[in-house]
């Protein structure tokens, strides 16, 4: 009994030891990918041109699925706080909850998980390939530093268009919630957006914007992470790319509990 | 005078001591070939030449400069200077193969585009290949993704070529056209080149000397004439390709399957 005891505590200890290591390695990893990502910001020549190109891929590519699923969303909080509002008969809050729920916190997390699982995955997917069929090799074989040339666009261009996007949404969903409350629940129009702009102030649409900067960095520095790590063939693409996405989701949301927690205490 | 040197370099990659003190030098103007079999360390050798691979211990020396101390844009220029042939091509998916040529002069040289495009348009030429700078790597086939990486290896005009397995993967006849082109290269651009392989028929082609590695260390070394008549138990295994030998001793367990 005493001998069972101590290997399962021996075996326990071990499991507890690699994956304490895997997880320092992991953010040992993450910090120094961000730091020379960051210098190589500074003071170097950028690639403009790739910029744009990443920001389109990020961007504009994705504003159609951000759009439909924001706009889905913003119905389904319309409908589920109506069912609680009508028992309360103050269905008209409902408009200012939305666009609260949004701002504040759905329409920056829902944009970000959608943005990591479509853009993360795919940048995870080709540099992972990159990595694989000797690319990045052969980008530093030709004089080119593989995180400036690869990292660096990606980095900007989801730090830059994270917010636009979360703003598309965020008025993409209250035109949802804009819909049932009008035409389902005969709200009028002009109470509806009367409810909505009075009570939304500029620090619900601030603090869920600077949220997003971060999810982007988030988004960027694990994708290309990930990706620029790959071991094996395919495979080691396919493991990379599911890593990717389940560390960037979890990492996600981690972050917003940290924001969320911030700016409730020192922002409200 | 030595262009490049290896001294006693050793590097372990994931717990396999794959060099072992390795030492290595190639004359300017030489073209020297490794050969030895898969995952011996051939690759990892022209890895450590361009800084690819850093070594755990010993040094590198490229055209008098040690490649360990350099950094930024010595180091850049270092690269400017070494062509690498990749043994899949590694040809950028994303650019055209005219982009891929003329990568190094678009990223880092201050050239007119029409200069640039006259560069492309003769790499290609001096590999074989016409009018195919529109094309994207996927259209083309295996033997042309090689003249192209040759193409954009030769791009700079560089002073040392280094082929990894150039011959691996393309049929016997554009097996020896590659052949060819690397002796037409070494003497129309007076190139140093290191080739790795286990192509025999290829290392006899175009050698000026051959070095067989084997176990992290260079074990014999000569003309290709010296080789094929060497009477070194290892060398001649390899160069016979026979499955039984010292070097597949008390470690081929497929082998002895077969049997």
């Amino acid at each position: 009994m005493v001998l069972k005891m101590f290997l399962f505590k021996k075996r326990f200890y071990i499991a507890l030891g690699e994956k304490v290591t895997t997880f320092v390695y992991f953010f040992g990893g993450l910090l120094s990918l961000t730091f020379q990502t960051l210098s190589l910001i500074h003071g170097q020549p950028l690639g403009v041109r790739r910029i744009f190109e990443q920001a389109k891929k990020i961007g504009v590519d994705s504003l159609p699925i951000v759009s439909l699923v924001s706009f889905f969303i913003g119905m389904i909080l319309a409908l589920q706080t109506a069912y609680i509002m009508q028992t309360m008969s103050s269905e008209i809050s409902i408009a200012s909850l939305v666009a609260g729920s949004l701002t504040r916190e759905l329409g920056p997390v829902i944009t970000a998980l959608i943005v990591a699982g479509r853009c993360g995955a795919g940048i995870t997917a080709e540099l992972g390939t990159m990595t694989v069929t000797e690319q990045v090799d052969a980008l530093a074989t030709l004089g080119s530093n593989p995180i400036k040339y690869l990292v660096v666009p990606r980095y900007l261009s989801l730090t830059i268009m994270m917010p636009i996007l979360t703003l598309f949404a965020n008025a993409i969903g209250i035109f949802g919630g804009y819909l049932i409350g009008v035409y389902h629940l005969s709200i009028r129009s002009s109470l509806y957006m009367n409810m909505t702009f009075q009570t939304l102030v500029y620090k619900d649409i601030f603090t869920g914007l600077i949220k997003t900067i971060f999810f982007g960095m988030i988004i960027a520095i694990i994708a290309c992470y990930e990706g620029l790590n790959v071991r094996g063939g395919a495979e080691g693409v396919g493991k990379a790319t599911t890593r990717s996405v389940v560390n960037t989701f979890i990492m996600i949301i981690a972050a917003d509990c940290f924001f969320t927690a911030l700016f409730y205490f020192f922002w409200s | 005078m030595a262009m490049i040197e290896l001294m006693d370099v050793s590097k372990n990659l994931g717990g396999k001591q794959v060099l072992d003190r390795m030492s290595l030098t190639v004359e300017e103007g030489e073209t020297k070939v490794i050969i030895g079999r898969s995952g011996v360390g051939k690759s990892v050798t022209l890895k450590h030449i361009v800084r690819l691979i850093e070594p755990d211990a010993g040094a590198v020396r490229v055209d008098g400069k040690d490649v360990l101390s350099i950094k930024g844009k010595e180091l850049n220029e270092l690269h400017m200077q070494i062509g690498l042939v990749f043994q899949g091509g590694a040809l950028f998916d994303s650019l055209t193969v005219g982009e891929n040529v003329g990568f190094i002069l678009h990223e880092h040289m201050s050239i007119p585009q029409d200069e640039i495009d006259k560069r492309i348009k003769e790499s290609l030429a001096l590999v074989g290949l016409y009018g195919v700078e529109k094309y994207m790597p996927a259209d083309l086939s295996g033997g042309m993704k090689k003249r192209v990486a040759l193409a954009r290896a030769i791009c700079t005009r560089p002073k040392i070529i280094l082929y990894d397995e150039p011959t691996t993967g393309v049929d016997p006849i554009t097996a020896d056209a590659i052949n060819l082109l690397i002796d037409e290269l070494h003497d129309k651009l007076k190139v140093t080149s290191i080739v790795v392989t286990h192509d025999m028929r290829s290392a006899y082609k175009v050698a000026d000397r051959i070095a067989m590695l084997y176990d992290g260390k260079i074990i014999a070394e000569g003309t290709p004439d010296e080789i094929r008549y060497s009477h070194n138990p290892y060398v001649h295994q390899f160069i016979t390709g026979a499955a039984h030998g010292p070097i597949t001793e008390g470690q081929s367990s497929i082998i002895k399957n077969i049997d």
